[in-house]
């Protein structure tokens, strides 16, 4: 389509913002990395660069996530094009001081190996600012408990897909509070099979229904202890 | 032309000894009376070595051909019912969350026969052998990618012994689960590889002596179709279901009309097809109306969930009762299905009650979407992507690439 061809660099900031927002609509890997260029080649800040176009890009993909109108493939081509913005903009941020949300350890549970959701929820926390820290899939306990105290986290994901791997949540849930560390740390759970209930029944702090809600939980319950703590 | 009769048409029938049987077979008169002859011999005789009964074919000039059991079972009785749940069953003997249950095919054989035995006496006419996570993928994370052969071998095995003795004919139908990789350019899994995952368990299934193959739970249409090839190397007849547990939809966006169009235009395409587990009772209903009104070729399968999991002190209890069940299963039959089991929580008592409703109540009229929310619980969403109140697009500010 010849005749609707955009040139990003000479579209104004509010423009190429908006632009921004719809190529990670469309997963457009490239495009996104010659946005986040020309923003910071127009003296953005990378911590901008990222909210502004990225996260919030990212929260309309959500959005249509949660509500029905865009699948799992198109999220993975959207998160794609959005890790492909953040590495050009990590070591940046990391130079800058940027603020810090929080930091999650994210994992599928012992016996699973299906990672789609955990991927979609750790590129959207990502996306929304959060450090992530995948431990993969097919997790026993122990490496739970090792990579949460490791790396300082304060959430704890935990995602299954089968009905005969979601009970194992409660195994490593149950093994947090035998060892005391479960006020320590957040933990959502999630995956196909699970719903509330379920995750207040294992004693998880909140069952997140798709990524979209994982990343709005995560805030709320981060925002919740900063203020416990203050 | 009846739709009935269409599919029926189209059914792919299995070839028997090709190198053996001489063209000119196909036309002769007394060897066809034989084969009729035969079949009502070893209709009886199920469980011996000549378990399959002997049918002349379409493609009759390349030898002698025979239909599978299930074929069969599909062209005389205008419902079947499959099985209910594995895993769920499983717990319930002591399976430990996050072990494999297909390791009990070779390490705790008498659970496994008690399982495929329980649904038989509840009344299956198919029940899926404990071969869902057998592929080469899955077992990996047991550290038995090595294993295939074995573990799928160990588990069809148990289950012809069941069938042989039923007393009645039952379909050793092998269950495949999704290998659980994402496929290509989203993910790293390719087509070849899947394709070859798929082959090596279902030709495992195949020489153990399934009756039919039946792959399940499958989200990606790309994976759907790297199964139907495999199934075709292996020269098997096949059924397949896929999950539509996201908004209606499978979790990579297909609705119930896409699976309808995928399956028909397949080179190799499945006995029936349907749809399994999802959210609950309700929701797989309504994609059953969606299948239907799609206008398939072939039979339709309904597999659901028995309600919604609960935990209940250290082990997952599905809500949905024997009676919801019952209900379930003579609307699935009504909307159109004809291949009705259970899925996640279908205990051998719901299927008994399932049997029993199927068996005692006459057919009705296709249920609509008020009724079946009315007799089985509300959907998960408003909409699951079909018909006219399929979910709107976001509006683009304008695409550099069509």
């Amino acid at each position: 389509m010849a005749d609707d061809e955009i040139i990003l660099s000479e579209l104004d900031d509010e423009e190429l913002v908006l632009q921004m927002h719809d190529d990670l609509y469309d997963g457009l890997k490239e495009e996104i990395e010659e946005g986040v260029r020309i923003l910071l080649d127009r003296g953005w800040t990378p911590y901008d660069v990222l909210t502004k176009a990225l996260v919030a890009g990212m929260t309309i993909v959500g959005a249509d996530f949660r509500d029905g109108i865009l699948f799992v493939p198109e999220v993975l081509l959207a998160a794609n094009a959005m890790k492909a913005g953040m590495a050009i903009l990590k070591p940046l941020l990391a130079e800058t001081g940027a603020p810090k949300v929080g930091k999650m350890v994210i994992g599928t549970v012992k016996g699973d190996i299906h990672d789609i959701g955990k991927n979609l929820v750790g590129m959207m926390m990502e996306g929304a600012g959060f450090e992530v820290v995948d431990i993969g899939i097919n997790n026993p306990v122990e490496k739970y408990l090792e990579a949460l105290e490791r790396e300082q986290a304060d959430i704890l994901g935990m995602s299954a897909l089968l009905t005969t791997t979601m009970p194992y949540m409660k195994v490593v849930i149950d093994t947090l509070k035998e060892k005391g560390m479960r006020d320590d740390y957040i933990v959502l759970v999630g995956g196909a099979p699970l719903n509330e209930e379920f995750g207040k029944a294992i004693g998880a702090d909140a069952y997140c229904r798709d990524a979209a809600v994982a990343v709005q939980t995560a805030k709320d319950f981060v925002s919740r202890k900063h203020n416990s703590m203050a | 032309m009846p739709r009935l009769f269409a599919f029926r048409e189209k059914r792919n029938v299995r070839l028997c000894c090709p190198a053996t049987c001489p063209p000119w077979i196909a036309d002769c008169t007394v060897f066809k009376t034989f084969l009729k002859t035969m079949n009502l011999q070893l209709a009886r005789l199920r469980g011996t070595s000549f378990s399959k009964p002997l049918r002349m074919g379409r493609r009759m000039q390349k030898g002698i051909l025979m239909s599978d059991l299930l074929s069969r079972l599909l062209e005389t009785r205008d419902w079947l019912m499959a099985d209910g749940a594995t895993g769920t069953n499983l717990f319930n003997m002591g399976l430990a969350s996050g072990e494999a249950p297909e390791m009990w095919n070779v390490e705790q054989p008498d659970n496994i026969r008690k399982l495929y035995k329980s649904a038989v006496d509840a009344g299956s006419d198919i029940f899926l052998t404990n071969t869902f996570g057998g592929n080469a993928s899955r077992l990996k994370l047991h550290g038995a990618a090595g294993r295939v052969r074995e573990i799928n071998r160990a588990g069809v095995e148990l289950a012809g012994e069941v069938a042989a003795n039923a007393g009645r004919p039952v379909v050793v139908a092998a269950s495949m689960g999704p290998t659980g990789e994402i496929m290509a350019p989203m993910g790293t899994l390719t087509h070849e590889l899947a394709v070859e995952i798929f082959h090596e368990q279902a030709e495992a299934l195949k020489d153990a002596g399934a009756d039919v193959l039946w792959v399940e739970t499958i989200s990606a249409p790309e994976e759907f179709k790297a199964a139907a090839e495999a199934f075709e190397k292996v020269g098997m007849p096949w059924c397949g279901t896929m999950s539509f547990d996201t908004a209606g939809r499978t979790m990579m966006g297909v609705t119930s009309a896409q699976m309808v169009a995928m399956v028909d235009k397949l080179a190799h395409p499945p006995l029936a097809f349907g749809a399994n587990c999802g959210v609950g009772a309700a929701d797989l209903m309504r994609t059953i109306l969606g299948f239907v009104a799609a206008g398939p070729e072939r039979p339709v399968i309904a597999k659901g969930n028995a309600g919604i999991p609960k935990y209940h002190d250290g082990h997952i209890h599905y809500d949905g009762t024997p009676e919801l069940m019952a209900e379930y299963a003579v609307l699935a039959r009504d909307a159109g299905a004809t291949i009705i089991g259970g899925c996640c929580g279908t205990m051998p008592a719901h299927l008994a009650a399932m049997r029993q409703a199927l068996e005692t109540r006459p057919r009705g009229p296709r249920p609509t979407l008020d009724e079946i929310a009315d007799k089985l619980g509300g959907f998960s969403s408003a909409s699951d992507g079909t018909g006219d109140d399929a979910a709107p697009g976001r509006e683009r500010r304008g695409r550099r690439r069509g």
